[in-house]
C-alpha cells in the first residue's frame, strides 16, 4: 500500500497509507486532508486539487495533460513542479510520494 | 401535487399576457425551457425535473433563442463545460445571440488563446492571498451595513443589504469611487438586460447611451491608473499588463471586460445573498441547525451558491458535429449547459430539493461552471456571503421573510428584486 505525504502550506505534514487505485487527489480527500478542496471530484475541470509535486518524484509522476495545463494555466502561484492531484493516478510506484499545498485554491 | 395532479392541469397560468403550461401536460418536443418568464414565476423546476427524467439532452427546434440543446444532468454539463475545444464560448455565452450591430468582445465568451491572457491578466484582483487582505475592510463593512438596518420593521433586504453589500466590494476590487459607487449596479442591470436572455425592459438605443457612459467613466479611471504605479483593482492590472496594456484601443472589448467583471461580481452573489434569506425561512430546521452550530457557515455557503444557482445557464456553440450521450448535435448548434438543472440531479446531489447546511461535499455544485471559463470570483463570492452570515449570527434572532419574493424576468440571472424581511434581535 503506497504511503503518501501531504504537506500543508503552514508545514504540517500528514503521513497517509492509501490502497493503489484511485487519485493523489481521492487519497486526500478520502483522509480529510486540509488543502485540498477537489470541488470537481476528479473530472480535471477545477484545479482546486493543486499540489506541488517534491523534486525527486517528478519524473515517476509523470508530465501534464492538455486539460491539466489548460486549468493549470489559471490557478495561483503556479511552479514547474504543479500538478493538480486528481491527474495522478495512484500506483505502487509511487510509494513515498511526497507533495505540497499551495496557500490557497482557486 | 403529484405528477399526475400536475398533468390533469390543462389550464395555463397567465402573467401580464404572458402565459406558462405545466411541464408535464406539454408534448416532449415542445418544451422550451429558457422562456424568461418561467424564471420569474419559479415554475422553471418542474421543466428541468421532467427533463432530466425524460430527455436530459433535449432539442428545443423552435424558440423566440432560434433552436438549441439543453444539457439539464450534471456529468453531462461538467463534459460539456470542459471541451473548450468542441464547445466553443466565442461571442455567445447565453441562450440567445448577441446583438450583430452592437458586440462587446469579453474574455468570458472568447476561445483560448485571447481568453487566457486577459483573464490571467484580472485573475490576480481576486485571488486568494489577495482577498486575505480584505478580509478585515469587508467584515467592517458588513457590520457598519447591519447595524444600520431597522429592526422590528420591514424593510428590503435586496436593496439594503444584498444589492449595497456586493456593490461596496466591487468597488474595491475595481477602486471605483466609493461616493459614485451606485452606478455599478446601474450598469450591471443594463449590461444583463437584453433581447438575448429574454429581460428586455430597456430600449436598444437606451442601453446604448447608458452603457457608452459607463465606457467613458472607466476610460477616465484607465488614463489615470496607467500613470500611476500598478495596483490590484481590476482597471490597474489590465493597464499596466503588457498583454492587455492596449485593450482601451479596442473601446468595445474594453467595455465587454468591464461589463463581464462588473455583472460577474454583482448580480451572483447579491442573489445569494438573498437567496439565503429565502432558504433559510422555507427550512427553518437549517436556520436553527446553523444557530446551534456557527461552524457550519462556510459549508452553508457552497450549499446556498448551490441551492441558489445565481446564473441559470451558460451557452456553448459546437464547432463540429458531435455525438452526445446518443443524440447527433451539429456544428453550429446552440447548446445551453442548465447549472440549475445539474445543481438538482439526484444521481450525482443525494436528495438535491433539500437545503441541507451540512450537506456532504457541498462544495459540488454547477454553479461555478467548470473548465476554463469557471468562475474567477468564485473565493471573493464565498468571502462575502461568509462574513455576511457570520456577522448576522452575531446581532440577530431572525431575519423573517414577510411577503412574496419579486423575481428578475431572465432566463440567465436568478434573482430577486424585493425581499420583503424583518429583522429579531437576538435574545439577550
Amino acid at each position: 500500500m503506497p504511503k503518501i505525504t501531504f504537506i500543508e502550506f503552514n508545514g504540517t505534514a500528514h503521513e497517509v497509507d492509501v490502497p493503489a487505485g484511485g487519485s493523489v487527489m481521492e487519497a486526500a480527500v478520502s483522509n480529510n486532508i486540509p488543502g485540498i478542496d477537489a470541488d470537481c471530484g476528479g473530472a480535471c475541470a477545477c484545479a482546486t486539487c493543486h499540489v506541488f509535486v517534491d523534486e525527486q518524484w517528478l519524473e515517476k509522476v509523470g508530465e501534464r495533460g492538455d486539460m491539466e495545463q489548460s486549468m493549470l494555466d489559471f490557478a495561483e502561484g503556479v511552479r514547474p513542479n504543479s500538478r493538480l492531484s486528481c491527474q495522478i493516478p495512484l500506483t505502487d510506484e509511487l510509494d513515498g510520494l511526497v507533495v505540497e499545498m499551495p496557500e490557497a485554491q482557486h | 401535487m403529484s405528477q399526475a395532479a400536475r398533468a390533469g392541469e390543462q389550464q395555463a397560468s397567465t402573467t401580464n399576457g404572458e402565459e406558462w403550461r405545466d411541464p408535464w401536460a406539454l408534448p416532449l418536443s415542445e418544451l422550451n425551457p429558457a422562456r424568461a418568464i418561467l424564471f420569474k414565476e419559479n415554475v422553471h423546476e418542474e421543466y428541468f425535473r421532467r427533463l432530466r427524467k425524460e430527455d436530459p439532452v433535449h432539442y428545443t427546434a423552435e424558440s423566440e433563442f432560434g433552436s438549441y440543446w439543453s444539457i439539464t444532468k450534471y456529468n453531462d454539463i461538467v463534459a460539456v463545460d470542459s471541451n473548450h475545444k468542441v464547445f466553443s464560448s466565442d461571442k455567445n455565452i447565453v441562450v440567445g445571440d448577441t446583438e450583430e450591430e452592437f458586440t462587446t468582445p469579453m474574455f468570458i465568451a472568447m476561445d483560448p488563446p485571447i481568453h487566457d491572457i486577459q483573464r490571467r491578466a484580472a485573475q490576480p484582483a481576486v485571488a486568494p492571498t489577495q482577498l486575505s487582505e480584505l478580509e478585515g475592510l469587508i467584515r467592517e463593512r458588513v457590520c457598519r451595513i447591519l447595524d444600520e438596518l431597522p429592526v422590528g420593521e420591514e424593510f428590503n433586504w435586496v436593496d439594503r443589504v444584498s444589492i449595497e453589500l456586493t456593490t461596496q466590494m466591487l468597488a474595491t476590487l475595481f477602486d471605483f469611487p466609493f461616493e459614485d459607487r451606485h452606478l455599478l449596479p446601474y450598469w450591471s442591470d443594463v449590461g444583463t438586460a437584453s433581447p438575448s436572455t429574454g429581460r428586455a425592459d430597456i430600449s436598444f438605443e437606451d442601453r446604448h447611451v447608458i452603457l457608452q457612459e459607463c465606457l467613458n467613466y472607466f476610460s477616465k479611471l484607465w488614463i489615470e491608473r496607467k500613470n500611476q504605479p500598478p495596483k490590484f483593482d481590476f482597471i490597474s492590472l489590465l493597464a499596466h499588463d503588457p498583454a492587455t496594456e492596449n485593450m482601451i484601443d479596442d473601446p468595445m472589448e474594453f467595455l465587454g471586460n468591464l461589463i463581464l467583471l462588473i455583472v460577474g461580481g454583482n448580480d451572483t452573489t447579491r442573489n445569494s445573498m438573498t437567496g439565503g434569506v429565502i432558504q433559510l425561512n422555507r427550512f427553518p430546521e437549517e436556520w436553527e441547525k446553523l444557530k446551534a452550530n456557527p461552524d457550519l457557515v462556510t459549508n452553508m455557503v457552497s450549499e446556498i451558491i448551490r441551492y441558489q444557482t445565481p446564473l441559470a445557464h451558460m451557452r456553448r456553440t459546437a464547432l463540429e458535429d458531435i455525438e452526445f450521450q446518443g443524440k447527433q448535435i451539429k456544428k453550429g448548434d446552440r447548446v445551453v449547459m442548465w447549472y440549475f438543472s445539474g445543481n438538482r440531479d439526484d444521481e450525482v446531489i443525494e436528495n438535491p430539493d433539500q437545503f441541507k447546511i451540512d450537506r456532504e461535499n457541498a462544495r459540488r455544485h454547477v454553479s461555478f461552471g467548470f473548465g476554463i471559463h469557471r468562475c474567477m470570483g468564485n473565493r471573493v463570492a464565498e468571502m462575502q456571503l461568509r462574513i455576511l452570515w457570520e456577522e448576522v449570527l452575531k446581532r440577530f434572532d431572525k431575519v423573517e421573510v414577510v411577503g412574496e419574493p419579486e423575481r428578475v424576468l431572465s432566463n440567465f440571472v436568478l434573482g430577486y428584486t424585493k425581499l420583503p424581511v424583518v429583522l429579531h434581535p437576538k435574545k439577550k
